[in-house]
């Protein structure tokens, strides 16, 4: 069946983007420089002011959209980030180092003075924060887009929403629904893989179980993720407590739900209970 | 528009118990019939270290030898003593994947050059599904989908164009699974209807009965002769077998009222802590039928496919509405799923949407098990004096 | 049509805005015509029910058709701007093009009502599914008995459809409550259960109930009338859950055994009273 009607043009202006960088590997941008054949047409629907990765352009503010990659590590980093707020209507951090602090929060649970005594002669010339800090720590953030690194297509949609003045959605479900909908079977079923699909956002499509490996929570947590339940599946099936640390200690182990220190020592105690009554 | 008077699915009755006996080499040629008649065949596999159901092209694709053992979040593939072809249970894949497609475009929007648009829904070229080695709880879970999608005020045309092309082979248990309580449900070991044919399997053959006049047809066309007292007796011991291994139970006696009645027990609070809201018990689950469509614009916006793809109770945004989500916590996500398939279920389609496979026991990563939640929840509401 | 002559659930009739009406801030009233009205049968539909009303490429959302049922010619939706589809529909003009699947669901039980006094409570956009029952009562006045309309509405601002009041209040009651007043406003105030808890119900027993608005404002203006002595099976209400597929298949809508889509919107009270209040449901 087949009916027509004539068109209905979206009257859009065009938006200012601008694209910052904080402590990071520059994959997120990079994410958005491989869209080599959306780029064109995202270059005309909105202007690219500031984006120093790709251009030379230092246009400057304020701006209608921001996209922030990194955490927070330095004091001058504190500073620039609200002034990036003040300047940007909408604010969407994107990639694990913006939205949680990245790996290089793994400096949170070390002592970062001896990091600077041993890798730098003259410490003192050095000017860090103790911690890594995801973006949301320091400003209101407007839109979160998760993943080691962001998905492109992911990231085109936000673009195209926000260029359209639309609501961004996100879907914020577990990597689970995924698998199944690939026809993955669970490697944590069976075959004991620790996988932290259960727990971990959507965005990559189920990349890992689908070549035999557990999921490795690069998207971050996702919404409402209970980890207590699967740290204590995880401890249950065998994984000693190191591993199991060692599992969420990565690039988003500073996302307040897979901070596993904490976690951990709550799993010990008598939690709400596992109903299968015995560790193996 | 007027709503849908719903087409006649259900295959003829079964005739008077014939059974036949298939020689264990001639299963190959079953194969090939169904094949000569445009089928495309799916069966069971080894693959990814468990037996998923997919496209086979001959008898060697079969799980020869293998068997698995199951528990409660835990599943492992095990080699058997013989070599049975069908000598284990039910896997992480159901036959619903065939028939209501993970992800299926229902509809499409494209602009055309002078500016209109033109919304269509596409005229499929569907595949011919024959599906070998259907147990007794998967037939009972496909006439759960049939009710759902063919026997109510609106027809889903994805799922009606899949089935009516289905041939279906069902294969008797000869064993249970630790998770297995289809008895509970009523729905099996044995297989009674809804099958093309039904095989029993023995050492050296299979004994075979046809279930619909497609089914008897391709039986002419085998080399089987009928099957001698002996085989019959034989085979109904090997289900009988089956039936007597199911340990795990699931009362039903007044169910729903149960659950209905049961909204503010203090279980939905114990389960939520375990519970990891990961959709897998849905998802595996061979009657959950939750779906969303999405508008899928290509980069220019003047091509949007309207995709439908599987969606669980379990997202958190699937009672999203404009003023928030409405189960926004897994006690109420867990709730919705349980009293779902137990209970409302049957105001919506009337029957129970469970068929007591219990993929969602095993393949739950924390080992929640549906029949331990609602006995507590028994335990809670009616105290044992 | 597909090939077996069904009607594909996902199919959309396409129609254009003929025109645009403001009724408060964010809420417009658009009259839509079909693009093709010789090539489909004229469009009938219940009050109450409602139709996807679709947007290629932003998505689709339901809509409670408010105009009058006897008018086959064009088809009012009543929108809030409240997400991304309800918002691109807010901002169409006069000639703006979308999708239209239905009429879905089911309505109000009109057919249950004659010789019966009719009491109809609406708050803020819940007047929009009760404005088809208005003109359908109005059309067959000698039909029934006393009829009440109490609409509430936040603010003054909010009010729906004043413009047509006066038309209505020649032969039903209207009687108009805001829980703010401003400057220009000199009507009751309060919320729309003070105005029940006033109104004379002389036959409760023969009194059939009707309401559409917050769950909260429903379930306080059903105790309202129940403790009048209206009786339970005699009170229905319209329910909104989030609607994907419109047509049952989807499993988006439930409430407790409703699949509000199907089933609904308009229930019952006895059907649902049960799952009303349980949080979270």
């Amino acid at each position: 069946m087949t009916s027509s009607v004539s068109d209905d043009p979206v009257a859009v202006g065009r938006k200012k983007l601008a694209v910052f960088k904080f402590a990071s590997c520059d994959g997120c941008q990079l994410s958005l420089l491989s869209c080599e054949d959306e780029l064109p047409a995202l270059a005309e629907q909105i202007d690219i002011s500031f984006f120093l990765e790709a251009s030379s352009r230092i246009g400057t503010g304020p701006w209608d959209i921001a996209l922030v990659e990194g955490s927070i590590t330095t004091p001058e980093d504190e500073q620039r980030i609200r002034s990036v707020r003040r300047q940007a209507a909408t604010v969407v951090t994107i990639g694990a180092c913006a939205t949680a602090g990245g790996i290089q929060s793994l400096r949170n649970w070390a002592d970062h003075d001896e990091f600077l005594r041993c890798v730098y002669a003259r410490p003192e010339f050095i000017s860090t924060l103790a911690s890594s800090t995801a973006v949301a720590d320091h400003i209101p953030v407007d839109y979160e887009l998760r993943g080691c690194p962001v998905d492109r297509y992911q990231l085109l949609s936000v673009l195209r929403d926000l260029i359209r003045g639309r609501t961004v959605r996100l879907p914020r479900h577990s990597v689970c629904l995924d698998c199944k909908r690939r026809g993955t079977v669970c490697v944590e079923v069976a075959q004991g893989i620790p996988c932290l699909g259960p727990v971990t956002h959507t965005g990559c499509g189920a990349l890992c179980p689908a070549f035999n490996r557990g999921c490795y929570g690069c998207f971050g947590p996702s919404a409402q993720a209970n980890t207590g339940s699967l740290i204590r599946t995880l401890a249950e099936g065998g994984l000693p407590e190191a591993r199991r640390v060692a599992l969420f200690r990565s690039f988003n182990a500073a996302a307040p739900e897979f901070r596993i220190d904490e976690r951990a020592a709550r799993s010990d105690i008598g939690s709400s209970g596992t109903g299968r009554g015995e560790l193996s | 528009m007027p709503n849908q008077v719903p087409e006649c699915t259900d295959a003829p009755a079964v005739p008077p118990a014939a059974e036949w006996f298939l020689p264990r080499d001639s299963l190959q040629a079953l194969i090939e019939c169904l094949q000569e008649d445009g089928y495309t065949v799916i069966g069971p596999v080894v693959d990814q270290e468990a037996i998923t159901y997919q496209v086979i092209s001959s008898v060697d694709d079969l799980p020869r030898g293998w068997t698995e053992e199951q528990s409660a979040g835990r599943y492992r593939l095990v080699r058997r003593d013989d070599e049975a072809l069908f000598g284990y249970t039910v896997g992480p894949h159901s036959w619903k994947a065939f028939l209501f497609p993970p992800q299926v475009t229902v509809a499409r929007a494209d602009r055309s050059s002078d500016g209109r648009w033109e919304m269509t829904t596409p005229e499929e070229t569907v595949p011919r599904h024959a599906f070998l080695g259907v147990r007794a709880c998967e037939l009972a879970a496909i006439a759960v989908q049939d009710r759902v999608f063919l026997e109510g005020p609106w027809v889903d045309p994805v799922y009606q164009a899949r089935r009516r092309e289905v041939f279906i082979v069902a294969v008797h248990c000869t064993q249970a699974a630790s998770t297995c309580f289809c008895t509970s449900m009523g729905t099996g070991p044995e297989c009674r209807t809804g099958f093309d044919l039904a095989l029993t399997e023995l050492e050296d053959g299979f004994v075979i009965q046809g279930g619909s006049d497609a089914g008897h047809e391709i039986l002419e066309r085998l080399d089987v002769a009928v099957a001698a007292p002996s085989q019959s007796a034989a085979a109904g011991s090997a289900r009988r077998q089956a039936e007597r291994q199911i340990r795990r139970h699931l009362d039903t006696n007044g169910l729903r009222d149960l659950l209905l009645n049961s909204l503010d027990d203090s279980q939905w609070d114990a389960v939520a802590g375990r519970c990891l809201s990961c959709t897998n018990c849905t998802m595996v689950c061979p009657t959950c039928f939750c779906s969303t469509v999405t508008d899928v614009p290509d980069l220019s916006g003047d091509h949007v496919k309207r995709e439908r793809s599987w969606d669980s109770c379990f997202n958190v945004d699937f009672s999203r509405m404009s003023g928030g989500v409405i189960r926004n916590d897994v006690r109420s996500r867990y709730r919705q799923w349980l009293t779902h398939k137990l209970a409302s279920w049957h105001d919506q389609f009337g029957q129970s949407g469970c068929v007591g496979c219990g993929r969602c026991i095993t393949w739950c990563p924390p080992g929640i098990d549906l029949t331990e939640e609602v006995a507590a929840i028994r335990s809670h509401q009616e105290p044992i004096p | 049509m597909t090939a077996t002559g069904m009607v594909h659930p996902w199919q959309c009739r396409n129609a254009r805005v003929r025109s645009v009406h403001c009724e408060a801030p964010d809420v417009m009233t658009l009259e839509l015509v079909m693009d093709d009205p010789a090539a489909a049968p004229p469009y009938r539909f219940e009050p109450g029910q409602f139709n996807m009303l679709y947007v290629p490429g932003v998505g689709e959302a339901a809509i409670s058709i408010s105009g009058d049922p006897s008018d086959t010619s064009s088809l009012l939706h009543t929108v809030r701007a409240v997400g991304n589809v309800t918002r691109f529909l807010t901002n169409m003009t006069a000639g703006s093009c979308l999708g239209i699947r239905g009429p879905l669901g089911v309505g109000w039980p009109l057919s249950q009502c004659d010789g019966k006094d009719i009491l109809l409570v609406a708050g803020g956009i819940g007047l929009a599914p009760l404005r088809p029952v208005v003109s359908a009562l109005l059309a067959d006045r000698h039909r029934y008995g006393h009829i009440s309309l109490l609409v509430g509405a936040r603010t003054p601002k909010d009010l729906l459809y004043r413009r047509e009041w006066s038309a209505w209040q020649k032969d039903i009651d209207v009687q108009v409550t805001v829980d703010r007043a401003d400057d220009g406003w000199n009507g009751h105030v309060g919320v729309v259960t003070t105005l029940l808890d006033r109104l004379p119900v002389s036959r409760p027993e023969q009194t059939v109930l009707m309401t559409c608005g917050p769950e909260v404002m429903m379930w306080y203006s059903i105790r309202a009338a129940l403790d009048r002595g209206v009786r339970s099976s005699a009170v229905w209400l319209s329910l909104e859950r989030h609607m994907n597929c419109g047509v049952g298949l989807c499993g988006h809508c439930q409430l407790g055994p409703e699949l509000l889509c199907r089933d609904g919107p308009v229930v019952p009270f006895d059907r649902v009273a049960p799952f009303l209040k349980v949080d979270s449901l």
